[in-house]
């Protein structure tokens, strides 16, 4: 297992390599410009070329991303032009706060969904059931900054229970809990509605299966029978959570943007937005590396939930 | 019996007004920057890191009275008590600074600061040059070229020629603290714990979240002495969050609230503040080719514009109409020979002259719009009503959006790129707080791209004798005439479609009391209370 660990790990570094060319391709093909970005509107184009000579913007962009590579390879990610702040410091923060709600949605649309599939399976074709795929339909289809919108206007606005905006007021552990209780809701709503639907068809093909008909039929309690069929439908569960809090770590641009939660998301909006070129690499790259390392874990998790799955 | 009600009234009174001394509270405010302004003395994000940031925490030599609201805001003393242009030597400005004044950190103010600060914007090889500062404010000092000390509270200015716009430079260049600096010798770590002389100074800065800054209670003028104790800044570049926010009162004060909430948050309650202030929204036409080259083409576009239906129907009157570079009543408006008011039929009848026909030879064009921006108000439904009016009199205008730094990035190169080619005009908003803004970098022939940005190019060697004139001529009242001439002059050769002028709306909780809107990019918080 260690060798394959090993191999994945080793298989990481192209990924990512490609990731970061991609990135750097994009931002620059795309129209407009980091210096642009931060100077004043009025400037003229003399100015901003003088500037973009400052900043080293004028080198050919393989050079630019060359120097880049080098310093990453020495853990510099650089400093961002629009704060002058290392970009590490600004990862560092938005990772953390991001790393909050990827944890608390996911926990919350994991236990939900969990509960939810397994309940639809073993009432197939009942009202919960029913109820259950209502519930999953309605959290997969509907946009969740959408979402965050409606709970911003009820729970803000008209209520007036919960903050609309930012992290804590530097008001301690409470008001950062009033203030990721919306986004968590918001940002769980999608993988809520992937996991219940995920479970529930897992849980459903295990229920076909005939061992789990030999089961009943031998006089096992429906409790004993329960955890057979959870057991045997773990690895297919596993991988899409893994998957979905890799989502939830990256997908969150969109929340984070309507609710001014200072996450990656958040962060690579205004990186976007400002061309800040070394954030916006540095952002991808540390999230592309935690994708790599995700689905790594998911998959040597896999290995130990179920010895089946041999691994080569 | 007596003395019993005079001693509770004085308990009451003193009650009420040690009250009142502690209950000037803090002022949360939700700015349009998409992050803090930079705080390390020449500030970005445009005129709102100088609204915010700069003129907070800072000051420069000759400031703005934004106390207020019913005349345009004029330069009166700010760090210097006086100045003057060498009657000998029309190139060299003395400035008599102000005594008694401290930094932030305690340490004095005087010629030497003057002289630290503009060397970390113009001397590249100083220790202590801002890059980063000097590309965000150098090209507002463009006529300065040195400074030297006369003695502590004397210092000289130099052009590189006799100009009178020099107070118009000098009030961007914000002064820092030199000891401040020594200590930190890093202007990035001087951001975080910057030093000024300005009536709020920081105490608390969490990068891209929020900027929290006290009343300075030892500011040296007793009258702007902050009302308020804390506040407190907030970046929230999405309209509908700064909205919520202020809804849901995280916020006490937001800046451009979306105009269509307007009357909803009227009706709960807040006020909505706004004012002219040196603002512009136009359209600016490329003059050197089809169909923009013909001056009756362009006048038939300017009486085209419903004005007024865009300001009512679009805005919620959060703007007024223009019919010239400035508004009405401004010193620099004069007597234009054109009023463009909306006239369908009239702008027919010039189309019809210049020898366009809507049916057999209509007049085609491509304009470049961005999808939002700073100062760009509602580009995409402004900008498709302005489609409709000009369709309905035989202009049939292409217009392209693109993202606002797109916008800008293209402009700025000018129309004749390989990219700009095929463009007839650009979209884009305007300040006009001096003369070099409001025309010298768009009206002078010596401003063609990329020096400035004439992009038009707009060449009149008439227009370049008053922008000349003007900027040889000391005396303000008679530079304010010479420039309303230049003014109605450029009206009647409409290099541009003059569409509004902002009103710069802002919504304030009903706990505000006491602000004043200027007319003005600036605000004046020191008279601000929160209850």
């Amino acid at each position: 297992m260690w060798t394959y660990a090993g191999r994945r790990l080793l298989l990481a570094i192209p990924t990512l390599l490609g990731a970061s060319i991609i990135v750097f391709a994009m931002v620059h093909l795309a129209p407009g410009d980091p210096i642009a970005a931060v100077m004043p509107a009025e400037s003229s184009q003399a100015e901003i070329e003088a500037t973009k000579k400052a900043y080293g913007f004028d080198k050919p962009l393989a050079v630019q991303y060359l120097v880049w590579l080098g310093r990453v390879a020495q853990g510099d990610l650089g400093r961002s032009i629009a704060t002058r702040r290392a970009v590490i410091l600004d990862v560092r923060d938005s990772l953390a706060n991001s790393l909050v709600l990827a944890l608390s949605s996911s926990l919350l649309a994991f236990g939900i969904g969990t509960a939810l599939g397994l309940l639809a399976a073993f009432r197939q074709g009942r009202w919960l059931d029913k109820a259950a795929s209502a519930i999953a339909v309605i959290g997969v289809s509907v946009p969740h900054y959408w979402a965050g919108i409606i709970l911003i206007i009820v729970f803000s606005v008209w209520l007036n229970w919960l903050p609309a905006m930012g992290a804590a007021d530097g008001g301690g552990p409470l008001a950062y809990l009033r203030h990721m209780t919306l986004p968590t809701v918001a940002l769980a709503l999608i993988p809520l509605g992937v996991i219940t639907r995920v479970v529930r068809s897992a849980a459903l093909d295990v229920l076909n299966q005939e061992f789990v008909l030999a089961l009943r039929a031998k006089g096992l309690a429906a409790r004993r029978v329960f955890t057979h069929v959870v057991k045997n439908s773990a690895p297919q569960i596993f991988t899409v959570l893994g998957l979905q809090f890799g989502f939830q770590l990256g997908g969150s641009v969109l929340v984070e943007a309507v609710f001014s939660w200072p996450g990656t998301g958040y962060l690579l909006n205004l990186a976007i937005f400002q061309r800040d070129i070394p954030v916006l690499q540095g952002v991808i790259l540390v999230l592309a590396t935690f994708f790599v390392l995700l689905n790594l874990a998911v998959d040597l998790l896999q290995t130990l939930v179920d010895p089946r799955i041999a691994r080569h | 019996m007596k003395r019993v009600v005079t001693l509770l009234l004085a308990l009451v009174l003193s009650l009420s007004l040690t009250g009142l001394a502690c209950a000037q509270g803090t002022l949360r405010i939700g700015m349009t920057a998409s992050d803090i302004p930079y705080t390390g003395g020449q500030t970005d994000n445009g005129f709102e890191g100088f609204r915010f940031v700069g003129y907070q925490i800072y000051e420069p030599l000759i400031a703005w009275d934004l106390t207020r609201g019913d005349r345009l805001a004029p330069l009166v003393p700010g760090l210097a008590e006086s100045w003057e242009v060498r009657k000998d030597q029309p190139t060299k400005w003395v400035f008599k600074l102000r005594k008694g004044v401290t930094f932030h950190d305690g340490s004095p103010f005087n010629a030497d600061a003057v002289v630290f600060s503009y060397e970390s914007i113009k001397k590249k090889d100083a220790p202590h040059f801002d890059p980063y500062g000097s590309g965000q404010v150098s090209f507002r000092l463009a006529s300065l070229t040195g400074v030297h000390k006369i003695d502590d509270y004397t210092v000289e200015f130099e052009t590189n020629k006799p100009t009178s716009f020099v107070p118009y430079q000098v009030c961007y260049m914000l002064i820092v603290s030199p000891a401040q600096w020594q200590k930190v010798k890093d202007w990035r770590k001087f951001a975080e714990q910057p030093s000024g002389t300005g009536p709020y100074k920081v105490t608390r800065f969490v990068p891209r979240e929020r900027l929290e800054l006290e009343a300075n209670k030892q500011y040296w003028d007793s009258k702007r002495r902050p009302k308020m104790d804390k506040l407190v800044l907030l970046p929230m570049p999405e309209p509908t969050t700064r909205l919520a926010a202020l809804r849901s009162g995280q916020v006490d004060w937001i800046e451009v609230p979306p105009p269509d909430s307007i009357p909803q948050l009227k009706g709960a309650g807040f006020q909505i503040s706004m004012n002219s202030y040196p603002h512009n929204w136009t359209h600016t036409l490329r003059l050197d080719k089809e169909p923009w080259s013909n001056k009756l083409v362009r006048k038939a576009a300017n009486y085209a514009v419903d004005r007024v239906g865009i300001c009512k129907s679009l805005l919620n009157d959060t703007c007024i109409p223009a019919t010239g570079v400035v508004y009405k009543g401004h010193p620099w408006f004069g007597k234009p020979k054109e009023i463009y008011e909306y006239n369908p039929e009239k702008a027919k009848a010039l189309l019809k002259q210049a020898g366009f026909d809507a049916s057999k030879h209509p007049v085609k064009a491509v304009h470049l719009i961005s999808t939002s921006g700073s100062g760009q108000m509602l580009p995409l439904a402004m900008n498709e009503l302005i489609q409709k009016n000009l369709k309905d009199v035989g202009i049939d205008v292409d217009l392209q959006p693109v993202e606002w730094n797109t916008l800008l990035t293209r402009w700025r190169a000018g129309f004749k790129t390989a990219d700009n080619e095929g463009l007839n005009a650009w979209n884009i908003s305007w300040n006009f707080l001096e003369p070099w803004s409001g025309f010298g970098r768009f009206f002078h022939s010596k401003a063609v791209v990329p020096v400035a940005v004439n992009t038009m190019p707009y060449i009149n060697p008439e227009a370049d004798k008053l922008i000349d004139e003007a900027e040889r001529t000391f005396d303000v009242p008679k530079q304010n005439e010479i420039l309303a001439r230049l003014h109605e002059l450029v009206v009647d050769d409409a290099p541009w479609i003059f569409v509004v002028h902002d009103q710069n709306p802002r919504a304030l909780s009903p706990k505000v009391k006491g602000f004043v809107q200027p007319q003005s990019w600036f605000v004046d918080l020191t008279a601000v209370t929160v209850r």
